[in-house]
């Protein structure tokens, strides 16, 4: 791949040539997951390609003030999130975050986060990785995700204790994922690339009996 | 299945976790000067209680931090959970206290 010295415009088409030739995790279920959807009950999506970011720095550090000044703060506890504008910071351990950000931030695409990031990091204790292609994103939304989401995982999602805007590293359907809750009746979830079929199928089934009439 | 306490991220199943075997199995000050048998019983000789038994997890699909744990190896009962590099928090001490690893 050879570069040279392009005008912007020449950069942009770059990109838009960089997103066409790739494949998503779960590209393949693209189909089965627009029929599997049922409009108004519960709809699964796969979000491709979302730029995400693994930050490590000790909290309450220099080093993870200068971090959080670019992404305008960092979580400081279990579930916490911090959100700003349409980058999210998600809390994965003591020192440990996930920056969840829209595709175009990735320097493929001429973002600039990563380099901000690094660049914030300089040679303080910590790390900024780019995790991108580790893991993708499914979104369930709906009034019944929940109960979808009830069918493998351990943690209770009843509204009163989980809260929208509180992402958890957990277990569903007995594979690590993040689970963040989005939204009251939306949830974005993280497998890793290798789990995106077996959860995107596991979804599927859980979300069949759905479209079947409730039986009273 | 267990529910255990993680101090970091509150209570979670078991499978969530991973397990670390026996906890304050000091390394050896001067691991040069063990002679074979010495060495062994360092790496692979441990404690088998029957009762309450100081133990080492990690929360493997959550935070992915290390921590103690008593349980009781018969009822399974979680007796307390601390952090890495404390002393067991226990009445009865520990046969081989000293820093965890």
């Amino acid at each position: 791949m050879a570069e040279t010295a392009a005008s912007p415009t020449s950069e942009k088409n770059l990109a838009a040539q960089n997103l066409a030739v790739r494949t998503s995790p779960a590209r393949q279920l693209a189909e089965a997951f627009a029929s599997g959807s049922l409009a108004g009950t519960v709809e699964l999506a796969e979000v491709p390609f979302l730029t995400l970011v693994g930050l490590r720095a000790q909290a309450g550090s220099e080093t993870a003030q200068r971090l959080a000044s670019v992404t305008g703060g960092l979580p400081a506890q279990c579930g916490g999130t911090v959100t700003n504008g349409d980058t999210t910071v998600l809390w994965l351990g003591p020192g440990e975050f996930l920056v969840v950000a829209p595709t175009e931030a990735h320097e493929s695409l001429g973002g600039d986060l990563i380099q901000a990031l690094q660049s914030a990091l300089a040679d303080g204790q910590g790390q900024v990785v780019d995790l991108s292609a580790n893991r993708t994103t499914f979104e369930l939304t709906g009034p019944r995700a929940r109960a979808v989401l009830e069918k493998g995982c351990s943690l209770d999602l009843h509204p009163r204790v989980l809260k929208a805007g509180t992402a958890y590293s957990t277990e569903v359907a007995n594979i690590p994922v993040i689970l963040w809750k989005t939204g009251e009746e939306s949830f974005r979830i993280f497998p890793r690339a290798s789990f995106a079929e077996f959860l995107g199928r596991w979804l599927l089934d859980a979300m069949r009996e759905y479209a079947s009439p409730e039986v009273p | 299945m267990l529910l255990i306490s993680c101090p970091n991220c509150g209570p979670r199943d078991e499978t969530e976790f991973h397990y670390g075997g026996q906890a304050h199995v000091a390394y050896p000050e001067n691991p040069n000067e063990l002679n074979d048998v010495e060495w062994s019983r360092y790496l692979f000789y441990r404690a088998n209680t029957k009762g309450t038994f100081a133990e080492r997890w990690v929360h493997s699909t959550g935070c992915r931090q290390w921590f103690n744990m008593l349980r009781d190896t018969v009822s399974y009962d979680i007796k307390a959970v601390y952090p890495m590099g404390t002393p067991r928090p226990d009445t009865t001490p520990a046969a081989p206290e000293g820093a965890a690893k």
